[in-house]
């Protein structure tokens, strides 16, 4: 049996690349030998694509893009098809899972220097990866059609009437008329179904080639690579990524559908964080609910968005508040040139740098929690103080990560 | 192999000009191929004919009713305002950003304090000049969660920006301009037109 197996994967590998490609990405990369809990949210990512790509495939057999049908269609998956509560469910809650595991990989990167020399282009890459999966949730949140669906369309896409000059016209480029309307959901369909998931498949892919081109990260934020075994040329700290990492991540992806089937069968709106109350309101295109707020995912960039109430610099406060919200997603991208710190890890940086590392993530939340709450003086003041910490923790980088009292790095990497 | 890629010092004169053309010409026939695609995204004929004007009966509308119009896919208040209400307008007009409406957001015609051409009947867009939400009519006075400075007025629920009852947009609000007088006529006394300034072009 084990003849004719080989017997066929030399017939294949004389004509198509296999075994040298299994052994360059996973029986012969090697990996760091002191990976922690924090690098299971790649892999998890890779696995909520896939959920997303085959669960949408599914949902789209039984959706309408069409203003007057599209919500009936919803709810005709949510009632009355076979299980279609199942695979919605398994869509909405990977939707909310995908940033939650993004965000923690992106995490792990600001924590250990991933995106330090020489993993500018892979850092940058997952940040395109990041806008895509931002526009995906936007547009995959129109189709239902619901009261949310459209009112928060109505504010982004009037977001780029803001632009002077142009605005306008692009508005009517994007809506495909002069209000938001069918021609709108239409055209965000294609996108959410064609266009975005094909680009993000691209980059996905992009972005694990140039993560084995120069080698893993990892907790301590040295390279490996520098320290080889001299007759094999492997990295004395290096462990095949598999078998060891493949079987380390199936614990993790065991956990974490543990937690995800949880959330999809009892608790799937999530308290209105995962899908919200208004959202089951048909479409009005008359009334704006009394609350109105964007997922959890967007809700620090939605405060910031609010945040600006002043005309400033001949700009006037609502091209401010678009124009720090871009920058408040773009302002990553700059991360590998603005942090000075001779060393990569959190582990070998000083006070500084941990404190400010800290100041941003309680920022991050606290933005996040005003941007699910209606504007008061109180709140609009909060949201203002922590969008000029949030902004800090950037522009006063290069700075601080300079000064900052680091310890020497190892030479090996921990066990 | 590699050689062959890059555009090295030993391409001749002759091979160099051909690649430059031929990259130029390549160049503007791909900007040409994405021309009808971009231009198919914009408004189609459809949506550039929908739009025409509305007639509204205000015979039945109340002193300090509000009633909702829906003109080019657009909400459009029609508001019968009070002696009272009108007072207000003028007791607030040191708190707004542009009190005069010097911004064109309105038709000559309304540019004045009531901004309307009757002064109790206020007709203007429901649409938030700051992104695009419909705000909200509160026409109570001093409501705890506006403050007890509120006269009466809308209030956009998305970005908390206030407007006063002519739609004025108030100073320190995301919104940068009034809210939008759409063009309107009185065919009759109580028939009014939205979307247009004469019955013939109706």
């Amino acid at each position: 049996m084990s003849k004719l197996f080989n017997s066929m994967i030399e017939w294949v590998d004389k004509r198509f690349p296999l075994t040298s490609n299994w052994r360059a990405h996973l029986s012969e990369y090697y990996a760091p030998k002191n990976f922690n809990f924090w690098y299971f949210f790649g892999s998890l990512a890779l696995l909520v694509l896939v959920n997303q790509l085959i669960t949408g495939i599914f949902l789209t057999m039984n959706y309408k893009p069409d203003a007057s049908l599209a919500f009936s269609s919803v709810e005709y998956i949510m009632r009355d098809v076979d299980y279609g509560w199942l695979i919605r469910y398994m869509h909405s809650t990977g939707a909310s899972m995908f940033f939650v595991v993004v965000y923690l990989h992106m995490f792990r990167g600001m924590m250990y220097g991933s995106y330090r020399k020489p993993r500018e282009l892979l850092w940058l890459i997952g940040m395109v990866i990041f806008f895509v999966l931002m526009s995906l949730a936007f547009t995959g949140y129109i189709l239902p059609w619901g009261q949310m669906s459209y009112w928060g369309a109505q504010v982004i896409v009037s977001m780029f009437g803001a632009i002077p000059t142009i605005g306008e016209t692009l508005q009517h480029w994007l809506l495909g008329d002069f209000t938001l309307s069918d021609a709108a959901l239409n055209r965000f369909f294609a996108y959410h179904v064609v266009t975005l998931p094909l680009i993000l498949l691209i980059l996905v892919f992009a972005h694990i080639l140039a993560l084995h081109e120069v080698g893993s990260n990892n907790p301590d934020g040295i390279e490996i690579k520098q320290n080889k075994n001299p007759t094999t040329g492997i990295p004395v700290d290096g462990i095949p990524f598999h078998p060891y990492y493949s079987v380390k991540d199936i614990v993790g992806v065991v956990v974490f559908l543990m937690v995800f089937c949880g959330i999809i069968f009892f608790a799937p709106e999530m308290g209105g964080y995962f899908l919200e109350y208004n959202n089951f309101i048909p479409a009005n295109t008359l009334q704006t609910p009394d609350h109105i707020a964007p997922v959890w995912y967007f809700t620090p960039y939605y405060s910031m968005l609010r945040a600006v109430t002043v005309n400033f610099l001949w700009v006037d406060a609502k091209l401010w508040g678009v124009i720090l919200m871009a920058g408040s997603v773009v302002i990553f991208c700059f991360l590998p040139w603005l942090d000075r710190s001779p060393v990569k890890s959190i582990r070998y940086k000083g006070a500084y740098f941990k404190t400010a590392l800290t100041l941003f993530v309680i920022s991050f939340f606290v933005l996040g929690w005003l941007g699910t709450k209606s504007p008061t003086p109180l709140y609009t003041l909060l949201a203002q103080i922590f969008t000029v910490i949030y902004f800090a923790f950037f522009i006063l980088m290069p700075w601080y990560s300079k000064i900052d009292k680091t310890k020497p790095e190892p030479k090996r990497v921990k066990e | 192999m590699a050689d062959s890629f890059s555009i090295n010092d030993e391409m001749s004169g002759r091979r160099k000009f051909l690649v430059a053309a031929t990259s130029v010409a390549g160049g503007i026939a791909g900007a040409a191929i994405a021309t009808p695609f971009l231009l198919s995204m914009m408004p189609s004929e459809r949506a550039k004919a929908a739009g025409a004007p509305v007639e509204v009966d205000i015979s039945k509308l109340e002193p300090g009713m509000l009633i909702m119009v829906e003109w080019r896919g657009k909400v459009v208040w029609v508001l019968n305002r009070t002696p009272e209400m009108l007072e207000t307008l003028v007791k607030v007009e040191g708190e707004l950003a542009d009190p005069n409406s010097d911004k064109k957001q309105q038709p000559e015609y309304a540019k004045n304090r009531t901004r309307s051409i009757k002064p109790a009947i206020l007709i203007i867009e429901g649409v938030c000049t700051h992104l695009g939400c419909s705000p909200v009519f509160r026409k109570e006075i001093a409501p705890a969660d506006l403050g007890p400075d509120w006269l009466g007025g809308f209030f956009c629920p998305c970005h908390g920006s206030k407007f006063d009852l002519a739609g004025r947009v108030y100073k320190s609000v995301p919104a940068p301009t009034n809210l939008v007088v759409p063009p309107h006529t009185y065919l009759s006394d109580s028939r009014l037109l939205i979307g247009s300034e004469s019955e013939g072009s109706a």
